[in-house]
């Protein structure tokens, strides 16, 4: 009886599972397809009212990755300023926010929890509060229309401190104690103790960081006009070609979040619930 | 101290100060620079665009709200039982890790008068409905938000659930409890902080469901999905910075509010 429920139970998950996973599948089943088959998917045959697109493509073809990746030159130098911008920022978020982590969980400073706050609430606000004040510092900055508006308060968000601080919490205060009576420096101890303990808390704010810098919209809608310096995600939805190209390009944008998603599965769940939830 | 510095000045450059000055600009006229009381406040609080968006944003809210934890915990409740609850708790959260512009094209498909969904409501018998320049967009937009955040909020619900000890509904089941006197006395009284998180953490979501808007249906949606973010670009490209900041400042009211819920919440589980 028990076992006959588990069955159905996992029955019951994998459909739902498939439900979920079905939007993706279908990007990677379409981008597969040749323009003919294409065609069916999004313009009604003649004599039907409906446009159905096949569930598996017929005759898969690669095609429509080669126009994207081989014969598409403004596609890869896009591709590679968004890994770029991602890069940047993720390498500026550790430098800044992995001291500032420490600092927060093991000073003694004044006002210490009054700043940890103003951090939180900075980390939840929208982009609609913040891009107003984002907009005032990089006009006077003179960094409009330049890559470094997006990076820039991207390298200083609240979220790896806050994530970072939480694992850093963790580690009992006596390995840190025996550390300085051996005559280790502040920033040593950082180094050679904090930041190898803490290394499950800064994998978390990697992943969850590049996930959302790989999906940004509304920074770059804003703060740039120059159509060169767009990342994927705002790229994609300005091609105007349908059919092939266009799919097999949304589906390579795919493959980076899909690749860090995957090895960084458990870090990415245990950042989130780190996030939401004290322990 | 060295450690926060830079932090602190990055944080005080990008953030702070720049606040500061939206809510000092909330008071004065952009173009002339005078003065002006809370001129922009009653600008922005009798504009009818804002009135839409804040309708809007608020109606979104109260649908995507309690169906996504309702669904959520269905969903959490069902699968910690099982076996592979694991694999099935990381399937769920895939969405999270999809860029939204990869599936524009899918939902366009999907949506589109002629799309599958329309095919499927045909087969029912039903009629079509043309998705995304109607009322129905609004649905379209809650549905692929709880599709996006469905898995986090079930995570969350799973953290929830497992701290319960199985002890206490153990012990219940020997005294006779059946499986909804359990649920209702043991796990649902015990999962009340959890839901109260999520409730806000899903909340201060709610403001960030721009981008699936923006995607799908670009910078003038159906007026059914018109939101505070489309309106602030608007006023943007308009150079209405006065009107931004008053709006800035209302909505940052808000958020506060709902932050500070949080840290309550955050500071008692901290102390029990």
């Amino acid at each position: 009886m028990k076992k006959l429920r588990q069955i159905s139970g996992h029955g019951a998950a994998a459909l739902l599972c498939l439900i979920i996973c079905s939007p993706v599948l279908m990007l990677v089943n379409l981008s597969f397809q040749d323009s003919l088959e294409l065609s069916k998917a999004f313009v009604p045959p003649t004599g039907q009212d409906l446009a159905m697109p096949d569930m598996l493509p017929l005759f898969p073809t690669l095609d429509n990755f080669g126009e994207i990746l081989l014969e598409s030159p403004q596609f890869y130098k896009v591709f590679w300023n968004s890994l770029g911008i991602a890069a940047a920022v993720t390498a500026g978020q550790l430098i800044i926010a992995v001291p500032a982590a420490w600092g927060f969980s093991r000073t003694k400073l004044r006002f210490r929890r009054q700043l940890f706050d103003l951090y939180v609430l900075l980390m939840l606000m929208p982009f609609q509060v913040t891009m107003l004040s984002q907009y005032i510092m990089l006009d006077k900055l003179g960094l409009m229309d330049t890559r470094a508006a997006i990076i820039l308060p991207a390298v200083f968000s609240a979220f790896p401190v806050f994530i970072i601080y939480r694992s850093f919490c963790s580690i009992p205060e006596e390995v840190l104690e025996s550390a300085r009576i051996d005559g280790a420096g502040e920033w040593q101890i950082l180094l050679r103790i904090g930041i190898p303990m803490g290394s499950a808390g800064i994998m978390a704010a990697v992943v969850l960081g590049f996930l959302d810098l790989w999906n940004m919209v509304e920074q770059p809608l804003a703060f740039i006009r120059d159509r060169k310096l767009y990342p994927l995600s705002l790229y994609l939805p300005m091609l105007d070609r349908t059919g092939g190209s266009i799919l097999a390009a949304s589906a390579v944008t795919l493959i980076p979040a899909a690749f860090v998603f995957v090895i960084g599965q458990d870090k990415l769940e245990a950042g989130i619930i780190a996030s939401a939830v004290k322990e | 101290m060295s450690f926060l510095l830079p932090s602190l000045l990055g944080t005080g450059i990008f953030s702070v100060l720049p606040f500061a000055d939206s809510l000092r600009r909330s008071f004065f006229r952009t173009v002339s620079g005078d003065f002006c009381g809370t001129e922009n406040y009653r600008a922005v609080f009798s504009n009818e665009a804002f009135l839409l968006a804040v309708k809007n944003t608020a109606l979104f809210t109260a649908v995507f709200l309690p169906v996504l934890i309702t669904l959520s915990f269905l969903t959490a409740y069902f699968i910690s039982g099982l076996k592979f609850m694991r694999v099935i708790r990381s399937v769920l959260l895939f969405p999270l890790a999809v860029p939204t512009a990869a599936l524009v094209l899918v939902w366009k498909l999907l949506f589109q008068p002629a799309g599958m969904v329309n095919g499927v409501l045909t087969v029912c018998g039903a009629d079509t409905v043309s998705f995304l320049d109607s009322g129905a967009a609004f649905g379209v937009l809650v549905g692929s938000y709880i599709w996006k955040n469905l898995g986090y909020t079930v995570l969350l619900w799973l953290t929830g659930i497992s701290g319960i000890s199985s002890s206490l509904s153990e012990a219940a089941k020997v005294d006779g409890a059946g499986r909804l006197q359990i649920m209702r006395h043991i796990i649902l009284p015990n999962l009340k902080p959890t839901m109260y998180t999520i409730t806000v953490i899903s909340f201060l979501n709610s403001f960030k469901v721009f981008r699936e808007a923006y995607l799908v249906a670009g910078a003038y949606p159906h007026r059914s999905i018109y939101l505070m973010q489309h309106l602030f670009n608007n006023w943007f490209s308009n150079f209405e910075l006065d009107k931004m900041s008053a709006a800035t400042v209302a909505v940052f009211g808000v958020i506060l509010a709902a932050v500070s819920l949080l840290q309550r919440a955050w500071d008692k589980e901290a102390r029990a």
